[in-house]
């Protein structure tokens, strides 16, 4: 009852739309139509993956590193269950450009849109019109409003990424002396929160031996950070480690002290890209930092939109599906699945990463 | 007869220029003491601020911003303003980063002749649309603010070039020392130098405070007023590129968001060096005084412990300061030109 109302409405609309009716539309409608309708039905965690899934990647911005990385896995995982992946995407990472993107990738009825909002908002009404075409929605990277995904793959958590930066200073100095955070600006929302959680995270027993003597803000302008670095070291000579939360900021830290006397004896980490430290690693100015792997999240968000086209998911909490070589999933609430614990760059492993 | 009634003239008038000399000095002495009584109040706080390594960061702290404001005090001199200077230290810190990652066997030198030389292209752009097309320097240099960052947003395309990819002889320029000085603030010295020479002896330096003071009289006076405002763009531009070189080889990390924004910082160090901002009038010495003191005061403030919170308003306050003694001073050489002026005509 319900396929011949929903192929009636894909009629009309397209009646209006185009003011007329071809074979091939026809076709696309029924072709659409049994998913939308199966839509509301209940996950099948046992369905297998569907052969010959058409998944696509639209990022902020393509010819970004960290995207291009983050695509290149999710299409590598398409590849891994028989499906077919492609990049697609604006050059520039502006809110509207992703709209048009959206609207030819429904024209093209891929299987689903694995999507890195440059606005939370603006790309939500034609997601909606994409679900509502049967198309399942996965966003990564940066959340779409809820309303606009079927789930959204987060690369970490504001709580694992404050905690584990503590750790990995604690282990570099031994678990004692001052340390202080090189922060982006006073509002930045993330930042923020991660500081939070590092204050908290050092009021464990195993920390007490280590006291945060100051939060300074370099404003992610490399001039602005290069001082208060200078500042923090001049005011406190016996501070032991640095944690910089913001990929500015511990590359400016970084620049200074590999110039400085300071180069080794006070411990850099934080939140950075490979290639924007590499030089700081080999010389030995960083022992280790850390940041989510761009392509594993890629990869998982690949295996996330497989499991929602096929069925086995729907994107409500407590579903699981399998991600590949990264295991087993849960989705969490929200419609969130969390990527796990952040992974540290050192020299061991910093050639093994390009982005 | 005559010697005599010149002798009568000439001694008043000579010692009116002395005067004038003292006070002119003045002016820079009067950032001169607050730089003192900075590093003064901030060094009796914490010793380490007057550390020679804390010195030599201060000094490379303000060797960029201090190229770039001896290159708008040329500008602001004729009457004019150069707000696109941070785009074209954005896009020659790019262009030569990225052509020093590419493309490693070309020598470093050209590779900055080329920064500078593409400056100087920018700043061409600017001086032909202010003194050439006559608009506005406000609205032309704010039109190829924006311009020229689009420019190097749409060449960098996301990319970021890192440490790792250049040169590690080229990044030891931003921190080598020459007989203990950086060289940095060695290349902003011998540039503020050279430039302050050139405005005090020659025509062409002179002729630019005629331009501002009175456009039309300079005019009138048969002074090229659009060549001369065309160089100074050209000059502020070239300064610009080169600082951009000196920021890539500072910091290391370059993309194509480098120095957005300080465009006002440069201006703040001109005008609390005791340009006139309205033309005519200041020293490129007063405008390098002033990047000084900015970044002297940033670098205080960090190294205080003062609330980060608050470090801005405080910046600000600071600045404010500096500027209404700048106005007190200008008040009072204003009073001593009347003063003289009278007696002359007595």
């Amino acid at each position: 009852m319900k396929r011949p109302i929903v192929l009636l409405a894909g009629l009309a609309l397209l009646a209006t739309a185009c003011g007329g009716t071809t074979r091939s539309d026809v076709a696309a409608q029924q072709s659409a139509a049994p998913p939308a309708s199966s839509a509301p039905a209940a996950a099948d965690p046992n369905a297998p993956i569907k052969p010959g899934l058409k998944i696509a990647f639209l990022p902020k911005q393509v010819n970004n590193p960290y995207f291009t990385i983050a695509d290149r896995d999710g299409v590598a995982a398409a590849k891994e269950f028989g499906g077919e992946g492609k990049e697609v995407g604006p050059s520039e990472a502006s809110a509207s450009s992703q709209v048009s993107y959206i609207n030819t990738l429904i024209q093209q009825r891929q299987d689903a849109i694995v999507i890195s909002a440059n606005d939370p908002n603006a790309v939500v009404p034609a997601l909606k019109q994409a679900m509502a075409a049967g198309i399942k929605v996965v966003s990564y990277d940066s959340d779409t409003a809820p309303d606009g995904r079927n789930v959204f793959v987060n690369q970490a958590s504001a709580e694992d990424l404050g905690r584990t930066q503590v750790q990995l200073l604690a282990e570099q100095i031994g678990h004692k002396g001052k340390i202080a955070v090189l922060s982006a600006t006073p509002n930045a929302t993330n930042q923020n929160t991660w500081i939070e959680f590092m204050k908290d995270e050092l009021t464990k027993p195993e920390y007490k031996d280590m006291e945060l003597v100051k939060v300074a803000y370099g404003n992610d302008d490399d001039q602005k950070s290069f001082t208060e670095t200078q500042g923090l070291l001049r005011s406190y000579p016996d501070l032991a480690g640095i944690i910089s939360p913001t990929t500015v900021g511990i590359a400016a830290a970084a620049r200074y002290l590999s110039d400085s006397d300071f180069k080794g004896k006070v411990k850099l980490t934080g939140l950075g890209t490979p290639n924007q430290l590499r030089a700081f690693v080999k010389d030995g100015t960083i022992e280790g930092f850390e940041l989510w792997n761009p392509g594993d999240l890629g990869y998982l968000a690949g295996w996330a939109a497989a499991a929602l086209a096929s069925g086995q998911i729907t994107g409500a909490a407590g579903e699981k599906f399998k991600a590949g070589k990264l295991g087993e999933y849960t989705v969490g609430a929200g419609g969130e699945v969390l990527l796990g614990k952040p992974t540290v760059f050192n020299a061991g492993n910093i050639d093994d990463f390009d982005f | 007869m005559t010697t005599s009634t010149e002798r009568t003239h000439a001694r008043p008038n000579a010692g009116a220029r002395a005067f004038v000399d003292r006070v002119a000095r003045v002016r820079e002495l009067g950032i001169v003491v607050a730089l003192l009584a900075l590093f003064g109040i901030t060094g009796a706080v914490n010793p380490a601020f007057l550390s020679p390594a804390s010195i030599r960061d201060i000094l490379l702290n303000s060797a960029i911003i201090a190229t770039l404001a001896v290159g708008q005090t040329l500008v602001v001199v004729t009457r004019n303003v150069d707000l696109s200077v941070s785009s074209v230290v954005g896009i020659s810190a790019f262009g030569g980063a990225l052509i020093l990652a590419d493309h490693p066997q070309i020598p470093i030198p050209v590779v900055i002749a080329g920064c500078v030389v593409l400056g100087a292209a920018c700043g061409a752009i600017n001086g032909l649309l202010v003194g050439v097309a006559r608009v506005p320097a406000l609205v032309a240099t704010l039109g190829t603010l924006y311009a020229f960052r689009g420019v190097d947003y749409a060449w960098a395309g996301g990319r970021q070039v890192n440490a790792a990819d250049m040169p590690q002889g080229f990044l030891r320029l931003g921190s080598a020392d020459v007989l203990g000085v950086p060289l940095p603030a060695l290349v902003a010295l011998t540039v503020l130098l050279a430039v302050g020479w050139v405005m005090r002896n020659l025509p062409q330096g002179r002729e630019l405070y005629a331009i501002g003071s009175s456009p039309d009289a300079a005019v009138l006076a048969g002074i090229g007023v659009r060549k001369r405002v065309l160089t100074a763009f050209v000059v502020s531009g070239a300064l610009a590129g080169l600082a951009g070189v000196m920021w890539a080889a500072r910091f290391g990390t370059v993309d194509a968001t480098v120095a957005t924004g300080k465009e006002l910082d440069v201006i703040a160090a001109v005008v609390v060096g005791g340009v006139a901002i309205f033309g005519g009038s200041g020293t490129v010495y007063g405008a390098a005084l002033g990047a000084l003191l900015l970044s002297g005061i940033t670098s205080a403030l960090a190294v205080l412990r003062v609330d980060a919170l608050a470090q801005t308003a405080i910046n600000g306050a600071l600045i404010l300061a500096a500027i209404i003694l700048d106005r007190l001073l200008a008040i009072r050489v204003a009073k001593a030109l009347r003063k003289r002026r009278y007696r002359d005509a007595r």
